[in-house]
């Protein structure tokens, strides 16, 4: 399998899947067989604290994989993300159905509200999950697909593509505000009950999703890495490192842009599609700048250029999130902030720098040894 | 008259449509025994004419150096006829048959146009053996790179060219980590996988070592017959230590064109270039 083949050389990747899949199997069994008395008892909450941070960490691959590989410095992936969430989140309003306050079988709660008299034609299909699983993956696709188009065959490249992308993401932002929009406007979408008929406040539901987020992760990871272990990948790098050369050679540097960058917009969408059920709410503030800038400095303080370090990087920085606004909340920007300087000043390579050397000089890539 | 001319160029029965071929199947037609024609070339920048009725014909196999004081026009040529810079005027085509104005940067490269630049950009990230693979004729769409593998006889084709490079012990060293004049052969050597029919090589030997020059010389010497080299260079030992024609370019035109003897010779050429 070229799935597996993608993971050879690959040390750090390999001990991050051996702990992704030992967390996933410690993790039920110390939520659900641990009585909650025991000091090994984990909280639902916890479970889905996890959760979310592994969805934040395919998050950061896919940033990874076009920043790190691609040299694209994307400051819009926060919107792919939310996109993927608010697909997801139609299907969970769709799933409320009569149990809403107003009792519409048909309408969410914020339509009728709105005295809205029948459904908009975009939130049609979105009752069935086939079709909103398969919305999560292609409208943040497409988006970045056309988007991509746009910007990479006007050759619109650096600081100019960073800043049109943040602005692409604010202005979606602005736009889902509107209750116009039809997406309930400043409140978003929430009051979800359940998820393909398991009930969403239920333990089990809650495992079954931080399971289903780990195994997204592992199985994005894996692709990720078979792209940048493809011929097609070390273009990419080619391609950050020397655009113009690699033209040259031969290759469509726009379409090989456009294909990763679409595809790691797919893949931030999956990672929003299973942050919503976690947190039970995806509104317009998922949009804002501010978050597409955060998940930048995760990638960077992990370790951009090795995809593991991205994971490492999401998990770190939203556990010190956690704990930080838990205890001092108005010194958490400080400590990012001063994170990232501290990252970008002493380990340009970020964390994963510290303690992996360069094996390249030994080791051989998979399809070029004899 | 130019619009006569755009008319007879659109009416040439052997003339392939880019609509018909894709440039991959597309061969340059010698039958002529001529490679590239460049004819009646302009261009300016803001006024500054750059290139200044050119034309430049060079045989199949042959090996051709350009020199030229600063500002000739030497670059600029290059740069058209890898398409990266458009002519305002003029034509230029690769056999009788490929326009090359009509195609894109990629598909120049695709047809056979190879081209060293200046400044050797190697992948410095990449070891040497995938700067070579990576630089292979053959299929350089997404998804066929996406799934490619090295076949036994491509990696065969790769030893040939880190033989005839001299970087065979190198194959496993980053790219970056090679000297400066390693970097220039692995560029040429890059050059070569693509199996190009016609060369282009920007100032091979600036900043090399005496050793380093003779054997660029040699390597040089050694292509010249199964492709078409056009060497730009400065340095007039190197350039006669290889060239069989010289051609000297002055103000965006042709000065003088001829042996390296015949050049040295040429008051003109005395005047403007070697007078200095």
């Amino acid at each position: 399998m070229g799935f597996i083949r993608a993971l050879k050389g690959d040390t750090g990747g390999q001990i991050m899947l051996f702990l992704l899949g030992l967390v996933a199997i410690v993790v039920p069994i110390l939520n659900l067989w641990v009585p909650a008395s025991s000091p090994w008892y984990l909280s639902t909450y916890t479970v889905t604290l996890l959760g979310k941070y592994l969805t934040y960490a395919l998050l950061a691959v896919a940033v990874d994989l076009v920043w790190g590989y691609l040299g694209i410095l994307s400051l819009g992936h926060g919107a792919f993300f939310a996109l993927g969430g608010y697909a997801m989140g139609m299907y969970l309003m769709r799933q409320i159905g009569e149990r809403g306050v107003y009792g519409n079988p048909e309408l969410p709660d914020f339509m009728v509200f709105l005295d809205w008299s029948e459904l908009p034609w975009f939130w049609y299909g979105f009752d069935q999950f086939w079709f909103a699983a398969l919305m999560v993956v292609l409208v943040p696709g497409l988006l970045a697909f056309v988007f991509g188009w746009l910007a990479f065959r006007s050759r619109v490249t650096g600081v100019y593509l960073s800043i049109i992308t943040q602005a692409l993401t604010y202005a979606l932002m602005l736009a889902f505000f509107r209750n116009e929009m039809g997406f309930g406007g400043n409140n978003g979408l929430t009051d979800f009950k359940d998820i393909l008929g398991f009930d969403l406040r239920s333990d089990g539901t809650r495992i079954g999703l931080f399971l289903a987020s780990a195994a997204a992760l592992a199985l994005g990871y894996l692709a990720c890495r078979f792209v940048v272990s493809s011929r097609l990948g070390r273009v990419a790098v080619a391609i950050r490192d020397a655009e113009a050369r690699v033209r040259f050679l031969g290759y469509r540097v726009e379409r090989v842009k456009l294909w990763i960058f679409s595809f790691s917009a797919a893949l931030a969408g999956v990672a929003g599609a299973l942050y919503v059920p976690q947190v039970g709410i995806i509104n317009p503030g998922e949009f804002a700048p501010l978050n597409s800038i955060e998940l930048v400095i995760w990638v960077a303080i992990g370790g951009r250029f090795t995809l593991y370090g991205a994971v490492l990087g999401a998990i770190l920085v939203n556990y010190a999130k956690t704990y930080f606004t838990g205890v001092m909340p108005e010194a958490w920007l400080f400590a990012l902030g001063g994170l990232f300087v501290l990252v970008t000043l002493l380990l340009p390579k970020g964390i994963v720098g510290l303690f992996a050397r360069r094996k390249r000089s030994t080791a051989q890539p998979a399809d070029v040894t004899p | 008259m130019k619009a006569l001319r755009q008319i007879q160029k659109a009416m040439r029965r052997d003339r392939q449509f880019g609509l018909m071929h894709s440039a991959r199947d597309m061969a340059p037609d010698v039958s002529h025994g001529e490679l590239l024609y460049l004819e009646d070339l302009n261009l300016s920048f803001d006024g500054f004419k750059a290139i200044d009725d050119l034309s430049f014909y060079l045989e199949a196999g042959e090996l051709r150096c350009v020199i030229g004081p600063n500002g000739a026009g030497k670059t600029t040529m290059m740069d058209i006829i890898t398409g990266k810079t458009r002519p305002d005027s003029g034509s230029a085509s690769f056999g009788l048959n490929i326009d090359l104005l009509e195609l894109s940067e990629s598909e120049i490269a695709e047809i056979g146009i190879g081209r060293k630049f200046q400044k050797p950009t190697v992948f410095e990230c990449h070891r040497v053996i995938e700067n070579l693979e990576l630089a292979m004729a053959g299929d350089k769409r997404v998804f066929p790179t996406l799934f490619a593998k090295l076949t036994g006889e491509q990696r065969d084709r790769i030893d040939d060219v880190l033989g005839i490079i001299g970087l065979t012990e190198h194959a496993y060293r980053d790219a970056g980590a090679l000297s400066h004049g390693q970097k220039q052969w692995l560029e040429i050597g890059m050059l070569l996988m693509q199996d190009p029919l016609l060369l282009l090589v920007d100032e091979p030997v600036a900043g090399m070592t005496h050793q380093e020059m003779d054997r660029t010389a040699e390597l040089l010497r050694s292509l010249a017959g199964n492709h078409s080299v056009v060497v730009v260079e400065h340095d007039m030992e190197f350039v006669r230590a290889i060239a069989k024609r010289v051609t000297v370019l002055h103000r965006g035109r042709v000065l003088a064109e001829g042996t390296m003897d015949q050049i040295q010779n040429d008051p003109k050429v005395i005047e403007v270039y070697l007078g200095e």
